[in-house]
């Protein structure tokens, strides 16, 4: 899709034609993320929906304790130093941003008191600026009123690299004045088109700077409000034991009419995924339990006693087939995968070509993830044909064995299919996790039919995903022929996805395997496309870019998608509650409420 | 007197030699942890929105870039200041981690020991004293199956009889109960009902194996048959003269486990979401926090040695005819 098609779109979606929610889906198909989508329809003047509140209760609390299930429990509560989903999720039974995003791309005022626009004003024609109306009348839970000197000082805290925060990519750039007392400026040292990232979101929460001015920089540990958060939030801090359990009770002075509905709140930890499952579906105990990683089967099973429902919440989250463009199995210079090396059979194009035929998304869908996985093939197929729902998924063994064969490799006795003596053999790794495994063994199947012999090879999750220098089996070191893992694309803006297909990003020996180019492909009509973007303020055109460059990848089979994964939760049968695939799972929960 | 005296000297004699054991334990213990793969701060090497130098002020902040020596020794002097140290995850003192934990342990696991040494005994010597019989034979069973079923088993098959088909009781564990008076108490019993059960019939079952043994081995000694023959009542030789030579060994084995009180249960925490301490160890290994895992492991050795020196001590006691030396 070009920039053209994309205005076509875009057009569509401003005459009525296209609904928002398809264009959000059109545009993640091909790697741009639900909140890029909505920003690419906000400077392009269609306004961001307010969908029609479906919040119920008229009067504030009576709702009774409302109980939260995440298996792995927050195990501390300053937003700035949330690591994991766990921690922002907890942080956030307490905290707020400014604006938070909902399913489709829209912000969603939380401390702010309205979305800044081109139209009211808010955002600068340039690029350059963001003013931010904060809403009056808010409190701390302590009291105290929340203003913009509060904003400011998160801006500080959270910049200053003694502080350790993890927000820090989100602040570090940007300047942030306060104008007067319910309204700050964020410049940008550069045009961005993506402004709204300080303050927004999972990492837009923020803490008063009363309790936290005397904790900047490296006394930033020594904060007693570290354990015991006092925020705006709907609810109010009672208790934490780290990895445990966390109780909030309601707010009394909270900024939004009639809300919260609960009395208080929990939420427990530990355990496991299928039994938090079974705690709110069969059982009832729980209320709400959180990224139940259980297949389908079971969840089905647990559902029909009617108790609770599963809710499938489409995200950025694709799990995803690497191959291999440098050799892992030659040790140039003390590394192996080493640039200075090509891949001896994948280099092939025609090779990758059968590859990607061998690939049966659908089987995997069907018979491992069911609804909690549904088959994707933007990676693969992309961007001219993304809009087709009904896009058959080509998984073709004689087409692959055709492209081989055309190619010149030959089966041996062995079955193996082989060219100037160099075998179609690979090792395919990825982490031990029961469907991964599963994945594996349909995707061996199908390759041995056509000739190609696959190796499995599965490890820890906790050696596979870490950034250890010293161990061979990490996904960044990537010594084996293809890897599968999931990628995210919950970062607010593609820049940062769509870095693991340029040159200098490679992951190497010399930036001990910290670059996000896993695959190492070495393109420069990619890096061309990637230093484009850089350049571009114009998000339409932005993201036309954003599109070829991934569409370049695919058509080369570095990367091929297998199925989307979703956030999946159980809930019980009478709960009300929005969950958003951009933002934390509690990101919405001043509005959740129960059926009477 | 003399005995006394020997047995004090015995004592300070073996809590001396405690104190280069604990301090080798420690060395082994902290060496391991310092050369396992894995960095606290991984998930922020993948995560593209932390730069390196966030990674890289949070190393410098908790000291993980001076050489394992130093390292140890900083936490060694905080160890005799009384300073557990401080957890990389959860930013907050280990010795506060691990007491939030140790009133739920202590409550759960001990009851399940307590139970276990309730069930033992009597089932144990009742078996010892009719050998083969029937009660022999059955008891003989259950206690076989008893420590063959690991308790994720016997907890999963208890969660799904009393918690989903009669939905009798709860099974996930709160510490946090809002009701008070005797309902608080209700909730707590009726919620450790199951950890306490699977964990007190897994122990139980190995310590009636160990108590009938031990019985066995005594009924047949001579002074027994003299007791009998001497026409006092078989239940009083029994209670008497038997289990209390017999129970000798028993003791000691019960004291080598008290350290399992404190480091909790792992997967019977798991199941059950029991915040004990066990889950504790548990979470935090696998997310790398090294001073909590320092800090709970090296609790338990320091349980471990002393329980050793109690059981010694108890084993004298008890049995005179061991003697201190």
């Amino acid at each position: 899709m070009n920039e053209r098609e994309l205005r076509g779109l875009i057009g569509k979606v401003k005459a009525g034609k296209l609904s928002r929610r398809g264009f959000v889906q059109a545009m993640m198909a091909v790697g741009i993320g639900a909140p890029a989508a909505g920003q690419i329809l906000l400077s392009s003047g269609v306004a961001m929906a307010q969908p029609a509140s479906t919040y119920k209760p008229t009067k504030r609390g009576g709702g009774g304790p409302l109980k939260l299930l995440w298996w792995q429990g927050p195990t501390l509560l300053n937003p700035h130093f949330a690591v994991g989903t766990k921690d922002q999720d907890g942080s956030r039974l307490f905290y707020e941003p400014l604006a938070a995003w909902d399913g489709e791309g829209n912000l969603k005022p939380k401390l702010a008191a309205e979305i800044p626009t081109k139209e009211n004003g808010g955002l600068s024609a340039d690029g350059m600026s963001v003013t931010w109306k904060l809403k009056q009348g808010v409190t701390w839970h302590d009291g105290k009123p929340f203003t913009a000197d509060d904003v400011v000082f998160n801006w500080e805290y959270a910049k200053d690299p003694a502080t350790a925060a993890y927000t820090i990519a989100s602040y570090q750039d940007v300047n942030v004045e306060k104008i007067d007392q319910y309204t700050v400026k964020v410049t940008f040292k550069k045009a961005t088109p993506f402004w709204a990232d300080a303050f927004v979101g999972t990492r837009g929460m923020l803490i008063p700077k009363h309790l936290f001015a005397d904790f900047i920089g490296a006394k930033s540990r020594d904060a007693p409000t570290n354990l015991k958060p006092v925020g705006t939030g709907p609810y109010m801090f009672k208790d934490f034991k780290p990895g445990d359990l966390v109780t909030g009770v309601m707010n009394p002075n909270y900024h939004q009419a009639n809300k919260p509905y609960f009395d208080s709140v929990e939420m427990k930890g530990g355990g496991d995924a299928v039994s938090a499952a079974r705690a709110v579906l069969q059982t009832g105990e729980f209320d709400f339990a959180w990224n139940l990683q259980v297949e389908d089967e079971i969840l089905q099973r647990l559902e029909k006693g009617g108790k609770g429902s599963v809710s499938i919440t489409p995200g950025g989250n694709i799990e995803f087939l690497l191959m291999n463009t440098t050799d892992p199995w030659t040790e140039v210079d003390g590394e192996r995968s080493s640039l200075k090396t090509k891949h001896p059979t994948l280099s092939d194009p025609e090779v990758r070509k059968a590859l990607a035929l061998l690939v049966d998304n659908k089987s995997i869908q069907d018979h491992i993830y069911g609804r909690t996985g549904p088959a994707t093939r933007n990676f693969l197929y992309g961007p001219s044909r993304f809009d087709s729902k009904n896009n058959p998924i080509e998984f073709n063994v004689d087409k692959a064995n055709d492209i081989l064969e055309k190619a010149g490799w030959k089966k041996g006795a062995d079955g193996i299919r082989a060219k100037d003596g160099k075998k179609l053999k690979f090792v395919y790794q990825t982490s031990i996790n029961q469907p991964r495994q599963k994945t594996q063994a349909i995707i061996k199947q199908a390759a041995q039919k056509a000739g190609i012999d696959i190796e499995l090879k599965s490890v820890t999750a906790s050696v596979f995903f870490s950034s250890d220098v010293a161990n061979p089996d990490t996904y960044t070191k990537f010594y084996t022929d293809l890897e599968m893992y999931t990628t995210t694309m919950g970062q607010p803006d593609p820049g940062t996805h769509m870095l693991q297909f340029v040159s200098w990003e490679a992951a190497t020996k010399d930036n001990k395997w910290q670059g996000r180019n896993i695959t190492r492909w070495q393109s420069p009509e990619a890096d061309k496309l990637y230093r484009e973007t850089e350049a571009e303020l114009d998000p339409v055109k932005r993201a036309a870019s954003f599109i070829k460059l991934n569409d370049l990848a695919i058509q080369n089979q570095i990367v091929m998608g297998i199925v989307q994964r979703p956030t999946v939760s159980a809930k019980t049968a009478k709960l009300n509650c929005n969950i958003s695939g951009w933002d934390n799972n509690t990101s919405d929960l001043s509005d959740w409420f129960k059926d009477a | 007197m003399q005995v006394d005296r020997v047995s004090r000297q015995y004592v300070i004699r073996k809590l001396l030699i405690m104190i280069p054991s604990l301090l080798g334990i420690s060395i082994v213990l902290f060496a391991l942890l310092a050369l396992a793969p894995g960095d606290p701060f991984d998930e922020l090497a993948t995560n593209p929105a932390v730069p390196p130098e966030v990674r890289a002020a949070l190393r410098a902040k908790f000291g993980l870039d001076d050489p394992i020596w130093m390292r140890y020794w900083h936490w060694l002097i905080a160890l005799l200041q009384g300073d557990w140290g401080f957890s990389f995850v959860s930013r907050m003192d280990v010795s506060t981690l691990i007491l939030q934990r140790l009133p739920v342990t202590l409550v759960v696991i001990g009851a399940s020991q307590i139970l276990a040494i309730l069930i033992a005994i009597p089932v144990g010597v009742l078996a010892a004293t009719r050998p083969y019989s029937l009660f022999d034979q059955i008891a003989n069973t259950f206690a076989f199956i008893g420590f063959s079923l690991p308790t994720f088993f016997t907890g999963l098959v208890l969660i799904l009889i009393f918690s989903i088909q009669l939905d009798w009781l709860p099974f996930v564990y709160r510490a946090d109960i809002a009701a008070t008076g005797w309902a608080f108490y209700w909730e707590h019993i009726k919620q450790s009902i199951m950890p306490v059960t699977v964990l007190g019939l897994f122990q139980g079952a190995a310590l009636v194996r160990f108590v009938r043994s031990s019985v066995l081995d005594v009924i047949r000694l001579d002074y027994v048959t003299t007791a009998r023959s001497k026409g006092i009542g078989e239940r009083k030789v029994i209670t008497r003269h038997v289990v209390r030579t017999a129970l000798i060994p028993v003791v000691t084995l019960v004291a080598l486990q008290m350290p399992i009180v404190f480091s909790g249960a792992i997967v019977t925490e798991q199941i059950f979401r029991v915040p004990g301490i066990g889950s504790l160890l548990i979470t935090s290994m696998l997310s790398n926090d090294t001073p909590v895992v320092m800090g709970v492991t090296f609790v338990s050795a320091c349980l471990v040695v002393i329980f050793n020196l109690i059981a010694d001590i108890l084993y004298g006691w008890l049995d005179p005819r061991i003697a201190f030396r």
